[in-house]
């Protein structure tokens, strides 16, 4: 079921995924992170664990190239994410399952995932790289094997997103992601919201994922399941992180 | 940029076609106002002026600024609509994550904006031409005019509807941006539509040069600042 190879033609084995230093992220004036240090591996999967409000969201998110580094240094995949154009470059290649769904809720699921998949397709082709290594089909097919994988029906894609519920809204999010192929899964409490099975769908998601080379760092209060899953289980506390 | 324009363009009219929006809210709205600006002005209330504006009515002779006020009204309604979808469940920040180019989303947002207003105004146009009985006029100055001013609309629109996006006063700062902005369109909108429907051509291209060099202005405005906007919102 869960057979789809993951792209990673263009990693250099050698070089760290992520890899920060020093580094203070502000959401306003408060230090969301200060004076981070983080190297993660190619196909490691990096738990995050620590009380709300110590940091882990803004750390995710900082990984993505979606929050602001001002001062230490980062980078991820060797673009610098202190720069815009750092920034944009690592978000080509990541999947980033927030709290937020970023759903529209008057598409039906199968045009949301659909749509998702087709700018992703777009964004990593504007230079030629292509994580997706041209074999896996069309931005269509490869909506539709995400929604298979996460158990998205063909009564359900047919729904407007409005009407889901919020376990139902949660895979179809995990889908978009899927669809995505990234090469960093930075989930942040993926398993909230999902019924016994999601939540084991999850894990082999990620489980799979870097199996076949990509990287994941998950923030997680399920130390149980998770801890399974990880290969290093790092410590979030106010917004500085410990193994 | 194309390519992502497309992308965006077709979401955003998707949506709109799903949702309704447009034909159950924005563009009853505009019509709403059309009749309403009837009730202002008594429709036996004559022109003061030369023998051919005495024969005229007040309301055909106010026409052309009434119509594009009523424009003016509902595009601002579609406007936040089109920043309203991405202001919910963090999908600003999955525009910015897909890689989308800044470029792109500003011209597919503008384009969707504009094809909703190409709807509003033959609707609203014709509702125009019942209610206040003007002449045609010249079809090729009018085409013109409406074209252009939809395209002003639509790139001014669309630039400022981005930097109230990320505001939780997105409702009532859109409308304070966009207005004064576009206050010089509805004026050169409002002149040229006039010298078509009364005056012949004459004056009205004039009018039309300002609305394509505003065009111009804001496509290139949106174009090469949106990205910057998009990270700040």
């Amino acid at each position: 079921m869960l057979g789809v190879k993951w792209p990673i033609s263009f990693i250099a084995v050698s070089d760290p995924v992520v890899r920060l230093r020093g580094v203070v992220s502000l959401i306003g004036r408060f230090p969301a992170l200060a004076g981070t240090d983080l190297v993660v591996e190619q196909g490691e999967v990096v738990l995050l664990q620590g009380p709300n409000g110590a940091g882990k969201s803004t750390l995710l998110r900082l990984c993505a190239g979606m929050a602001p580094i001002h001062t230490g240094h980062g980078e991820a995949f060797g673009f610098d994410l202190t720069t815009r154009a750092g920034q944009r470059e690592v978000r080509r290649r990541v999947g980033l399952l927030g709290h937020a769904t970023s759903l529209y809720d008057d598409l039906t699921v199968e045009e949301n995932v659909r749509f998702w998949s087709s700018a992703a397709a777009i964004g990593r082709g504007r230079d030629g790289t292509s994580s997706s290594g041209g074999a896996s089909g069309s931005d269509a097919a490869r909506a539709d094997e995400a929604m298979t994988r996460l158990g998205v029906g063909e009564r359900l894609r047919s729904v407007k997103v409005a009407r889901l519920s919020a376990g139902q809204r949660r895979r179809a999010a995990i889908a978009v992601v899927v669809a995505r192929r990234p090469l960093l899964w930075l989930l942040d409490e993926p398993h909230a919201g999902l019924d016994a099975d999601g939540r084991d769908l999850i894990d082999e998601l990620v489980r799979q994922a870097a199996e076949q080379g990509a990287t994941a760092i998950v923030a997680s209060h399920e130390l149980d399941r998770v801890d399974a899953l990880a290969t290093r289980v790092l410590s979030v506390v106010g917004g500085q992180v410990s193994a | 940029m194309i390519r992502h324009a497309k992308l965006i363009a077709a979401k955003d009219l998707r949506i709109e076609v799903s949702a309704k929006v447009l034909t159950a809210q924005i563009l009853p709205f505009g019509l709403l106002v059309l009749v309403l600006f009837g009730f202002g002005i008594p429709p036996d209330r004559r022109v003061l002026g030369t023998d051919d504006e005495a024969s005229r009515s007040l309301l055909e002779q106010a026409s052309p600024g009434l119509f594009w006020l009523a424009i003016l009204f509902s595009a601002l309604l579609a406007i936040n609509r089109s920043f309203a979808i991405e202001s919910v469940d963090g999908n600003l920040d999955a525009l910015r994550l897909a890689g989308f180019d800044p470029a792109g989303v500003f011209l597919g947002k503008s384009l969707a904006v504009a094809s909703e207003l190409v709807v509003l105004e033959v609707i609203v146009g014709i509702g125009a031409f019942l209610l206040y009985g003007p002449p045609l006029g010249d079809p090729l100055l009018l085409g013109s005019t409406v074209l252009l001013t939809t395209g002003a609309m639509a790139f001014a629109g669309t630039l400022y509807g981005a930097l109230g996006a990320g505001s939780r006063l997105r409702d009532t700062l859109v409308p304070l941006l966009v207005l004064p902005v576009l206050a010089p369109v509805l004026l050169a909108a409002t002149r040229a539509t006039e010298s078509s429907l009364f005056e012949g051509s004459s004056s009205g291209w004039g009018w039309v040069g300002f609305l394509g060099a505003f065009c111009l202005l804001y496509l290139g405005a949106g174009i090469l600042s949106f990205g910057s906007l998009l990270e700040e919102t």
